[in-house]
């Protein structure tokens, strides 16, 4: 079940309207477009809410996307590389995206570092196709899992914080 | 042929070739060394002696139960996802001497793997097709095999996933015989049948469930029977309560026994299809808790969200209005999937179980099976729901911009 802050902040996000994935040409800018908006406005909520915990860049093309999230844990902040491909058959199938960093080691992982998601992801995803986007996969998929792996992570010695990363702004 | 395009194939010919040494090198480097494999048999004997690997297997004619055993050294069988289930199966059509197997899969071999069958602890770090080769070419060197290292569901890779299928086989060039998709992601089965829609390739989908206790096998004949895009995935129900079963820290389960249970499934219903020989179910669930064996058919859905499934299934209709009517199909026992239309309204982001039920379609399912999830029959927005992005003046660049900007 997805959480009441979850569910608020998902309420947030602007939904797509172009259902198209990068074999589909000026339909594929197009819904682009239409990522950039929504991830746009969500990180700009985000910020306003005092919640800032992401930021994802692509490539020409869109394809690839990498960027870093962060997690505050006791006011310290732990800072890790995203990063995902868009599937040939996105939208109709969600990201996968990956923290290769902490690849084996949390079970809570796929090969190569890929979130494991809930059960309700993918449900979700397939019923909201092509309305959901980035930002969704992020907010649904990628928030609620460091939410619950990064405190685990830490507290069994795995995850330990980097002094540099403590002088970076969160908010910058 | 576009310079971009030739380049890409080009690479990609290297990295087949850089595989191949790589394959040959290996395979003359370990403990085994290669001369100790047998040579080619260059046809298949039913003669009855020590040496010959294929006596029992020729027995089935004798039996009656195949008419043409050595058939199977003209097929060619794509398998997709080379860990638990796709590696037995490589396994089993090797030890039945196919004529030529295409393996896909981009994972390395671990010891987090070793609870399952076919992969040793040597091998820990190779990649799992490499590992896969060498393990095959020593169990039956009459298999031609190839092995491609990649991630099929993305852009770089999913041209030549294609044309491997398009004209990988070993007798006519054309396409393969066969495809067995033995992956353990969504992405992949859709990527795998997309494709397969694209072409009108026969393929059967595996399954096992990641609380290790159920699974299934569906054959896919696109324009004929369900294709996966069709409706949600079909479960097979176990007694487990969903919101029971402790999911807290794992991502999945496995066991070495469902895993080969269904992949000898898998296998034994290619044999059957590429043989001719029983009746080749179109789903066949396994449900390990209560030893139960749900089958059923699957009609393509006339809504299909994949646009080639629906050209598929007009082609279809098409032959099937071409044919002689003689042959009268014979009653089927089995329960027909439906796909009723429904004109609910449908909530944005339903997310309780409640709502799913009293609001959309449920379609009849033989008893032990269930859908993943359901859909809602139509996908529009409600009026008043969460707002779509306006569109914009600004070009994607500029928007790129922006968010590097934040
Ligand atoms: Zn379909």
């Amino acid at each position: 079940m997805v959480d009441a802050s979850t569910k608020k902040a998902l309420a947030q996000i602007t939904l797509l309207k172009t259902k198209a994935g990068p074999r589909d040409g000026e339909l594929w800018v197009q819904r682009l477009k239409e990522e950039y908006q929504s991830l746009i406005k969500y990180v700009q909520n985000n910020k306003e809410a005092d919640n800032d915990w992401f930021r994802l860049e692509s490539n020409k093309d869109g394809t690839r996307w990498f960027g870093k999230c962060w997690y505050i844990h006791d006011l310290l902040k732990y800072e890790f590389d995203v990063e995902f491909d868009i599937p040939v058959l996105y939208p109709t199938t969600a990201p996968e995206i990956a923290i290769p960093e902490l690849d084996g080691k949390t079970a809570k992982m796929y090969r190569g570092g890929k979130i494991c998601l809930t059960d309700h992801f993918k449900p979700l995803w397939a019923r909201n196709v092509p309305r959901f986007g980035i930002a969704h996969a992020m907010a649904l998929g990628l928030g609620p899992w460091l939410a619950v792996e990064i405190p685990d992570l830490i507290s069994r010695g795995i995850v330990t914080h980097k002094e540099k990363d403590s002088g970076g702004d969160a908010s910058k | 042929m576009e310079s971009p395009e030739l380049i890409k194939n080009l690479q990609a010919r290297v990295k087949e070739l850089e595989n191949e040494l790589k394959c040959l090198k290996s395979s003359n480097s370990a403990a085994k060394p290669a001369a100790e494999r047998r040579g080619k048999i260059a046809e298949m004997s039913s003669e009855v002696v020590d040496s010959n690997p294929y006596s029992r297997l020729m027995a089935l004619k004798r039996m009656g139960i195949v008419d043409n055993y050595e058939r199977i050294r003209d097929f060619t069988v794509a398998i997709v996802g080379i860990g638990g289930v796709g590696s037995v199966t490589a396994e089993m059509l090797t030890r039945c001497g196919i004529g030529k197997l295409i393996l896909f899969d981009y994972d390395k071999v671990e010891l987090a793997n070793m609870n399952r069958l076919f992969f040793q602890p040597h091998q820990a770090g190779m990649s799992k097709v490499d590992a896969a080769v060498n393990t095959l070419q020593d169990i039956n060197p009459d298999v031609c095999i190839e092995a491609h290292n990649y991630n099929i569901t993305t852009m770089a890779n999913f041209d030549h996933f294609k044309n491997c299928l398009k004209n990988g086989n070993l007798k006519t060039d054309g396409q393969v015989d066969l495809v067995l998709c033995c992956v353990d992601n969504f992405e992949a089965r859709m990527t795998v049948n997309i494709v397969c829609n694209e072409i009108c390739q026969t393929w059967f989908e595996s399954g096992v469930s990641e609380n290790a206790v159920s699974g299934h096998i569906q054959l896919v004949k696109p324009g004929e029977t369900a294709c996966f895009a069709c409706a949600p995935p079909l479960v097979v129900a176990t007694q487990i309560d969903e919101k029971t079963l402790k999911r807290e820290g794992v991502c999945a389960a496995s066991l070495p026994t469902t895993m080969g249970i269904v992949a000898g499934f898998l296998v034994q219903s290619a044999l059957k299809y590429l043989l001719g020989f029983g009746k080749v179910s179109a789903y066949l669930g396994y449900n390990a808790l209560e030893d139960f064996f749900p089958t059923m058919a699957l009609q393509p859905n006339p809504q299909c969200d994949d646009r080639y499934c629906l050209e598929q299934q007009a082609s279809y209709q098409k032959r099937l209005s071409e044919m002689p009517p003689e042959p009268v199909k014979e009653a089927k026992e089995e329960e027909q999937i439906t796909h009723e239309e429904n004109d609910w309204d449908i909530q944005l982001v339903a997310d309780d179980a409640a709502s799913e039920e009293t609001a959309e379609v449920t379609p009849t399912l033989a008893p032990g099976l269930r859908q993943a999830y359901t859909l809602p029959a139509e996908r529009t927005v409600c009026a008043g729901a969460e707002e779509s992005v306006e569109t914009t003046e600004q070009s994607l660049d500029e928007l790129m911009a922006q968010m590097k900007g934040l």
